[in-house]
């Protein structure tokens, strides 16, 4: 099989774009996709500061690559978990990333150990706090990712969701009928208000399996292994069966995601409601001064909850 | 050819010659899911693979 675009020989077969790329093509094509994702949903500019949130995986990785080479101003922030061996490992792909290749971009790669300011690990916080891992995790991995960005001074906060993990997202929320988050889903969330970053997801016109060719093609080192918490999540089945119908019916993913975006598009109230109503009822917590609907976020809570277990 | 998987890490052997889709088929895995690398290359699904070749199916799934 032949590039399409050069005619040498191809790398990858692009069915949902009916090409084919030799490793110089596809390269072309993956900037090129993240350029149009950032400009139509006015992600960025050139003189913006961008926090990347890297995990180890080749997502964030590939995000932080493609975001240097085309010439953004991105430096990288690692929240270490302490999952045991996991997060070792991950770190370590990190490290050689920022070392290797970004350091080169004059990027940095900021690592925030959560162990060494609440003093435990996330399954010992999980176990104490009786919910399961995966939405610790997620809460921590915000909360440190959003304080970061605000404090270092960042305009955007990057995230390397890509357009398996949005497609899943939909459908698990379709499914559900979760409309409240239905609106909250897009490659584009604005700075509500003060407190809270810019967050915006560059891949999103991009699929897992262009993500990891890139980092293959790019000799990226990443973690291939899922971390040992996620396994068995919902969001797995989904995107098994997302892939299911992509292989037999090409373009079923992106026709999915982005045709909801499109019909977003035509209901901008949703949105600018959605910003006023976070206006409305965002405060400061009272233990942190992160912004919240409560009276103390869901990160001081989980904390303080780990706490009082770990005393008693 | 030697061919290792991932999840759980593990190596099989099959005959070949055979195409990396008809690979991925036997195995029952599905293409949108899973990149054939030979050595250190990425190949195409038309892609044919050999007995003396060394093949890694990575699986693109990422979790968490
Ligand atoms: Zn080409
Ligand atoms: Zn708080």
């Amino acid at each position: 099989m032949n590039c399409t675009k050069c005619k040498m020989k191809a790398a990858i077969k692009l069915p949902r774009h009916h090409a084919a790329f030799c490793k110089s093509c596809f390269t072309h094509f993956t900037h090129d996709q993240v350029v149009k994702a950032v400009k139509s949903q006015q992600m960025f500019r050139k003189e913006d500061r961008i926090l990347v949130a890297v995990s180890g995986g080749k997502d964030s990785l590939a995000l932080w690559d493609i975001l240097l080479k085309l010439g953004y101003r991105s430096d990288a922030l690692y929240v270490n978990l302490g999952i045991a061996g996991y997060s070792h490992r991950s770190l370590d792909k990190v490290r050689s990333y920022a070392d290797k290749t970004a350091a080169g971009y004059g990027a940095t790669l900021h690592i925030h150990t959560v162990e060494q300011e609440e003093g435990a690990g996330i399954r010992e916080l999980s176990m104490l706090v009786h919910r399961p891992t995966c939405s610790t995790c997620g809460t921590i991995k915000r909360y440190q990712f959003n304080r970061a960005a605000i404090e270092k001074q960042y305009d955007v906060m990057a995230t390397g969701h890509n357009l398996d993990d949005e497609a899943a997202r939909l459908l698990g929320n379709v499914l559900h009928w979760q409309e409240e988050y239905l609106e909250k889903q897009g490659p584009t969330l604005p700075a509500s208000l003060d407190g809270f970053a810019k967050k915006v997801k560059p891949l999103y016109r991009l699929t897992e399996r262009e993500l990891a060719a890139y980092a293959i093609l790019h000799g990226i080192d990443y973690i291939v292994d899922e971390c040992p918490m996620a396994q068995g999540a919902r969001t797995l089945l989904y995107k098994e069966v997302l892939n299911r119908l992509e292989t037999e019916s090409p373009g079923t993913k992106q026709n999915f995601y982005w045709g909801f975006l499109e019909k977003q598009k035509v209901k901008p109230s949703v949105r600018s409601t959605m910003a006023e109503r976070d206006q409305a009822c965002l405060h400061p917590c009272s233990t942190c001064g992160q912004p919240t609907t409560a009276d103390v976020c869901s990160y001081c809570k989980l904390m303080a909850k780990a706490k009082t277990h770990s005393m008693s | 050819m030697h061919i290792q998987l991932s999840h759980p890490p593990r190596t099989v052997d099959i005959k070949g010659p055979k195409r990396a889709k008809d690979l991925l088929r036997e195995l029952n895995l599905v293409v949108e899911a899973h990149l054939v690398i030979r050595g250190d290359e990425l190949v195409t699904e038309d892609e044919m693979l050999y007995d003396q070749d060394h093949i890694e199916i990575r699986p693109v799934i990422s979790g968490g």
